[in-house]
């Protein structure tokens, strides 16, 4: 049981700065998930906790002690790798097994902890196998059992699903997160997934080139996304974008006036979630409806505003739209707008 | 590879069975020879004096091995096969073991002078001992290695054609793994020796075939260094057995001998015939 | 290429590297720099002391009319040993191809030449060719054609050549046959709707698909021939008669060990020390990048 700080961590390779200072604090037992685009530095990031790249700039405190300069072995985690990296010549009960065997442990209480965990994952029949006769779901479960065997204090997981197909990933999402709490070891999980993110994370922080653009649970990102990275990046289909100008109280984007929160003036960026949208004849926004996707539980409306900028809409259940029926006037609630400054990205309202 | 037989393209009937004795004719051809000596072996010194020879097996095959085996010209078989035996297996293991080291080396570690050695050793790729035969020769002397083990092993390890496969294996062995290893709390040795010597396994033993073969039929260099007959090794040896001067050498034994000295290595290349033709593609390609 | 994932330490790398080193130091690298250290000296005849020559011996080599027949010696060697062990290979390789499944059965019956040393396959065929004893010169002889590879200098060279060639018959077949198995089905499936036969498919279509397999080859076969015939011709003919088989490998051999005369082998062993990083540098310019189909 483990608390995990991370106290203005950088990485630098040669002169280009990878990370760029990232804090964060993790409780005992919090499932924190680490999102964002490919090459925004997550991994990385989960690598210097596990001591598997040198911290450049910062400190790293494991249960409050400085972790920086101890070998991934003495820093009490356990890692699930993307691929797995299971030992392709070692059975799933050699695999899992092996920590526990280079601590020097008796091999009747390694037997014992393999069959433990290999209970807890259901792998109880494939202990004799080798990786290369398990399924993309069983190499994972056994990737798990390596990580839990050893009853680490810290979890750390590299976008394990990535490999699995969606129904799988679905499966396995729930399992892991069942799994950590009822183990109740503090977990980082790295994913591209925002999907992932929003079901699994107790926190997440939403990553980009190298920064923490923003650190909370995820209906703190998904309600109150402080950049306007993070606004698109959770949330699916993805925030709806306009610039605006800000005067008089009032919001004036295309040939569309909104009522604007009060003090802002200027040029703004206006972000509108396509799910907040409300068809009313006497809506303000008007949009040129181009395609429709029906998915059953709601349907996605996508076109064009006057201006000529794109927009989507969600609204619920079935929506029939004959092509070319043109016009659809929807409004939106005050409370869902999200204002961002149209320089800095930064949430202004 | 298999392929299927039947389409167009394929012939059929007469055609099929030309071609079946065309290859036979060819096999016969290059079978030829070892059949001959293998006669030779198992006949009598006046029936191969007395040309043309017999072309089909006579009865003294156990004379004629015996022979050789105990007895042999200048020294008993027995004892050039096992000097073969040493310098063979002796050249195969000490390659793959420093080979392994330094690849192990040069792919896991950054340290002071890696580039510098890693080209050092790549230089010595193509250059065989029969290139630097006298200085070579001087070196062994110098240390006292003539009709030794060892002077007929190391010159001959001194090359990085081993090095350069495993190199190449190692770097398509996942990082994650060593990862998982670090994390696991393994340490470099432990890591080489648990995770990358058994993945490793196949490479080892096709090299292994391949430099058996290679130490085996090794002919200048322990012509050079064994002067004493004790030392020979088998593939020099048997030029060794022919007499000077206008002798007419002891064919049924010298035959017999030949026979010998293809056995082990043609044993070698059958019997792991599948892992030979993978290694030598994979290290010649 | 590089691994993402180093160890630390430099301790133990250097450990781990240095049985490479110091067998390549002292086996290698010390010889190579002693051949071309020696190579500007000439040892008198006591052998107690050199006389520094610079470049004298090569100056000598090169105008020396044995060196320079040995080195015409040696290239029409190579070549008739390359030609004489790739072409009845891919033929074989052809055929074997063909006979999808009994190939495997053909090629662990051609794989044995290739496991023979080169100086076993030099009494072997001595064995045969032997002017008093051999069965092949006898018939020979039946036919009215008097064999006499010793005293023959054509003959001599026909006959190291087929004894040098034999061995790497077995090797080259194995290459052009997993070539040949690697060649798309559907290609020559397509050649033959376009009505192109059986040897036309072959010239057009196979063999320029084989040509990177075939100039690897052609590279190692040369090396080969080079380097590796010793055996043969030690052997066979001792590199006579008169030179006629004596390649350059040979005479680096007699003159340094037999003749004992340091300065010119060790001029020699330079010189193919050149050829050999000549070869290697086409090998892997060559060989590796222009020859992909």
């Amino acid at each position: 049981m483990a608390t995990v700080d991370l106290d203005n961590i950088k990485k630098r390779f040669g002169n280009t700065e990878v990370i760029k200072g990232v804090s964060l604090s993790v409780q005992d037992g919090e499932f924190i998930v680490i999102v964002g685009p490919s090459g925004c530095g997550k991994s990385t990031l989960l690598r210097m906790v596990a001591g598997l790249e040198t911290i450049s700039e910062g400190e790293l405190r494991i249960n409050g002690q400085r972790a920086n300069e101890r070998e991934p072995m003495d820093r009490d985690i356990a890692m699930v790798f993307q691929n797995y990296a299971l030992y392709p010549h070692m059975s799933v009960a050699q695999n899992m097994g092996y920590g526990l065997k280079i601590a020097g442990l008796p091999k009747p209480e390694i037997a014992a902890k393999v069959a433990e965990a290999a209970k807890l994952l259901q792998l109880t029949d494939l202990l004799d196998r080798k990786p290369k006769q398990l399924s993309g779901g069983q190499r994972q479960r056994v990737a798990m059992g390596r990580a839990i065997v050893r009853a680490p204090s810290v979890f750390l997981f590299d976008e394990p699903l990535s490999n699995l197909d969606a129904k799988l990933r679905v499966q396995m999402r729930l399992e892991i997160r069942e799994l950590q709490s009822k183990l109740g070891i503090t977990s980082l999980y790295v994913t591209h997934d925002q999907v992932e993110a929003m079901t699994m994370a107790d926190r997440m922080i939403v990553m980009n080139a190298g920064v923490a653009e923003q650190i909370g649970t995820p209906l703190d990102v998904y309600e109150r996304p402080e950049t306007l990275f993070a606004a698109q990046f959770i949330g699916s289909p993805s925030m709806n974008v306009i610039e605006a100008e800000a005067r008089d109280g009032m919001l004036h984007f295309a040939d569309i006036t909104l009522p604007a929160p009060s003090g802002i003036t200027g040029p703004v960026m206006l972000g509108v979630r396509p799910e907040h949208l409300a068809p009313d004849p006497e809506g303000p926004i008007e949009m040129q409806v181009l395609l429709a996707e029906p998915l059953g539980a709601n349907t996605l409306l996508h076109g064009r505003l006057t201006s000529g900028a794109g927009f989507t809409a969600s609204l619920p259940g079935v929506h029939r739209v004959a092509p070319g029926e043109g016009a659809l006037r929807l409004s939106i609630e005050a409370g869902n707008m999200h204002l961002f400054d149209a320089k800095t990205g930064r949430r202004i309202g | 590879m298999a392929r299927e037989v039947t389409g167009m393209v394929e012939r059929r009937g007469m055609g099929l069975w030309f071609t079946h004795l065309l290859m036979i004719a060819g096999v016969l051809v290059i079978f030829f020879p070892i059949w001959l000596a293998f006669v030779a072996s198992t006949v009598t010194q006046p029936e191969i004096v007395q040309p043309p020879m017999p072309l089909w097996p006579g009865d003294r095959f156990i004379e004629n091995y015996t022979a050789a085996l105990f007895s042999g010209v200048n020294v008993p078989v027995l004892t050039m096969l096992a000097n073969s035996m040493v310098m063979a297996i002796g050249i195969a293991v000490g390659k793959i073991v420093i080979s392994l080291l330094s690849a192990f080396a040069i792919v896991y570690f950054r340290f002071p002078g890696r580039n510098i050695f890693f080209w050092l050793i790549f230089l010595t790729l193509m250059l065989p001992v029969e290139v630097r035969i006298v200085p070579t020769y001087e070196v062994i002397a110098g240390f006292g290695m003539l009709n030794s083990y060892s002077g007929l092993i190391f010159p001959l390890i001194a090359s990085a054609t081993a090095t350069f496969l495993f190199r190449q294996f190692f770097l398509t062995v996942p990082d994650e793994l060593a990862e998982a290893a670090r994390v696991d709390g393994a340490r470099p040795m432990r890591f080489f020796w648990d995770i990358l010597l058994p993945m490793s396994r196949t490479n080892i033993a096709a090299l292994f075939v391949i430099l058996f073969i290679y130490g085996w039929n090794q002919y200048l260099w322990p012509l050079l260094i064994t002067t004493d007959p004790s030392m020979n090794t088998i593939v020099m040896g048997i030029k060794q057995m022919f007499p000077s001067g206008d002798d007419v050498a002891d064919w049924p034994v010298i035959m017999a001998t030949s026979i010998l000295a293809m056995v082990p290595p043609v044993v070698v290349v059958i019997s792991m015939q599948k892992l030979f033709i993978r290694g030598l593609v994979d290290s010649e390609k | 290429m590089e691994k993402r994932v180093t160890f630390k330490g430099w301790l133990l790398p250097l450990c781990l590297i240095a049985p490479q080193v110091v067998i390549s130091a002292v086996f290698f690298f010390y010889p190579a720099g002693q051949a071309v250290w020696q190579s500007l000296f000439i040892p008198d005849p006591f052998g107690l002391s050199s006389r520094f020559v610079g470049l004298g011996n090569f100056e000598y080599l090169l105008g020396d009319p044995y060196y320079r027949s040995a080195f015409v010696t040696t290239a029409i060697f190579s070549t008739l040993v390359t030609l004489t062990a790739m072409v009845p290979a891919l033929f074989l390789a052809v055929l074997a191809d063909r006979l999808v499944k009994s190939a495997g059965v053909y090629r662990t019956l051609l794989i044995w030449p290739y496991a023979v040393a080169p100086a076993v396959a030099g009494v072997l065929w001595l064995f045969m060719f032997n002017t008093r004893v051999g069965v092949v010169a006898w018939y020979l002889g039946q036919l009215g054609y008097d064999w006499n590879h010793v005293l023959n200098e054509g003959e001599a060279m026909g006959l190291v050549v087929v004894a040098s060639s034999w061995g790497r018959i077995s090797y080259n077949f194995l290459f052009f046959f997993a070539a040949l198995q690697a060649v798309p089905r559907s290609i020559i499936e397509a050649a033959a709707i376009d009505g192109a036969r059986f040897w036309r498919r072959f010239f057009t279509i196979v063999l320029p698909l084989l040509s990177p397999t075939t100039f690897f080859l052609l590279v190692v076969n040369v090396v080969y021939a080079f380097f590796e015939t010793f055996g043969v011709i030690h052997t066979i003919t001792s590199g006579g008669p008169q030179q006629a088989t004596t390649i350059l490998v040979y005479k680096v051999f007699s003159d340094g060990f037999v003749g004992q005369d340091l300065g010119s082998s060790a001029a020699q062993s330079v010189i193919l020390l050149v050829v050999v990083g000549l070869l290697t540098v086409v090998q892997f310019k060559f060989v590796e990048k222009r020859v992909h189909y």
